[in-house]
């Protein structure tokens, strides 16, 4: 039984730990964003993603120990998630980019042979749709807006651009998973994906930038820099003071 | 908030909210947005977001037709003293539910 559990904690590590450093990232925007709606929307989007972590990581072990004490090279979170906000345009780019794929996982993720996270994918497949709906919305007024808002739009494509072959890099351990049934194989989506964020960027007038020498890694620990900054930020309290209770 | 670009550009969309089957829409508020789909998705996430409701309609504020508060006094005060509009002069039977 040890075997079959490490590959699927690991899983459960790579779903989590994506939706909890997208969640902390998008919270960097409340107070901030440019319209008090959109801070609310960002706002929702969070909280979403931090609901989503908190069930996945539960099932992984105790969410507030993985989510807090854990360092920065045991994260299993993809490089995507934990690029900084940027814009407006960037941080629209990224949730299009990632919001689609996780959508495209998800639906597939309710098939999966583990009970639990059938289940979790058959409730946030929704939740996750909406995502991808408003980000693909904002990226076509951005790209079909002014001359200044389709630059920024193109730039932050650009920049998310080289961390879109990680969501569709099968490693050793994720080949485990998909053998178990429990993770749906990410490449028998990938040209459905391609095909989806085509048609947003041609109703948003906007290039697909170009490709671009891919950065893989995160899925075993290998992180940008961005992701230090980030945990020491978000764990900083909960590794001072210990115990502290709201 | 940053001032520049902010919702202030945007126009202003009165959101009704129905808060479950066979309820009518009810007013609840307004957000900014710069077009029909961005409005609603504002009032989903402005308006509804602790499970208030199963539908929702925007409409541009700029299109709401109000009535003019100088003639409240021709529209609504004759009313005020026709009791006899108001069903409270019958008795309604004991065996008669659900009215």
């Amino acid at each position: 039984m040890d075997a079959p559990d490490t590959v699927r904690v690991d899983y459960l590590l790579r779903l989590g730990d994506d939706s909890l450093v997208l969640g902390q990232r998008l919270s960097e925007w409340c107070g901030h964003a440019p319209a008090l709606e959109v801070d609310l929307s960002l706002a929702n989007l969070a909280l979403d993603l931090i609901g989503q972590a908190t069930h996945l990581l539960g099932a992984a072990g105790d969410a507030d120990q993985l989510a807090f004490h854990r360092d920065v090279l045991d994260f299993h979170n993809c490089l995507l998630v934990e690029q900084p906000n940027g814009d407006f345009a960037q941080t629209m780019a990224r949730q299009l980019l990632f919001s689609t794929w996780q959508h495209m996982l998800f639906q597939r993720l309710t098939g999966s042979s583990d009970q639990f996270l059938a289940e979790f994918a058959h409730k946030a497949v929704k939740e996750v749709a909406y995502h991808r709906e408003l980000a693909s919305e904002w990226t076509i007024r951005l790209g079909d807006g002014t001359e200044e808002s389709a630059k920024r739009m193109a730039e932050g494509l650009d920049w998310c651009w080289r961390f879109v072959p990680e969501l569709f890099e099968v490693d050793e351990a994720l080949q485990a998973a998909i053998d178990a049934k429990i993770a749906p194989d990410p490449r028998g989506f990938e040209e459905g994906y391609r095909s989806a964020i085509g048609a947003v960027l041609s109703e948003a007038q906007l290039e697909a930038p170009a490709e671009q020498r891919p950065i893989l890694g995160g899925r075993r620990g290998h992180h940008s820099e961005h992701l230090g900054h980030l945990l020491a930020v978000m764990q900083h309290l909960p590794r001072t003071y210990p115990d502290a209770k709201w | 908030m940053s001032g520049e670009g902010s919702s202030g550009d945007w126009p202003l969309w009165e959101v009704f909210v129905r808060a479950k089957g066979g309820l009518s829409h009810r007013h609840v508020g307004s957000v900014h947005a710069p077009d029909a789909e961005l409005a609603l998705a504002h009032a989903r996430d402005t308006y509804t977001r602790r499970s208030e409701g199963v539908s929702l309609w925007v409409v541009p504020s700029a299109e709401i037709v109000a009535s003019d508060p100088e003639q409240a006094g021709e529209l609504f005060e004759p009313a005020e003293n026709k009791i006899y509009r108001h069903p409270t002069f019958y008795d309604i039977p004991d065996e008669v539910k659900h009215i």
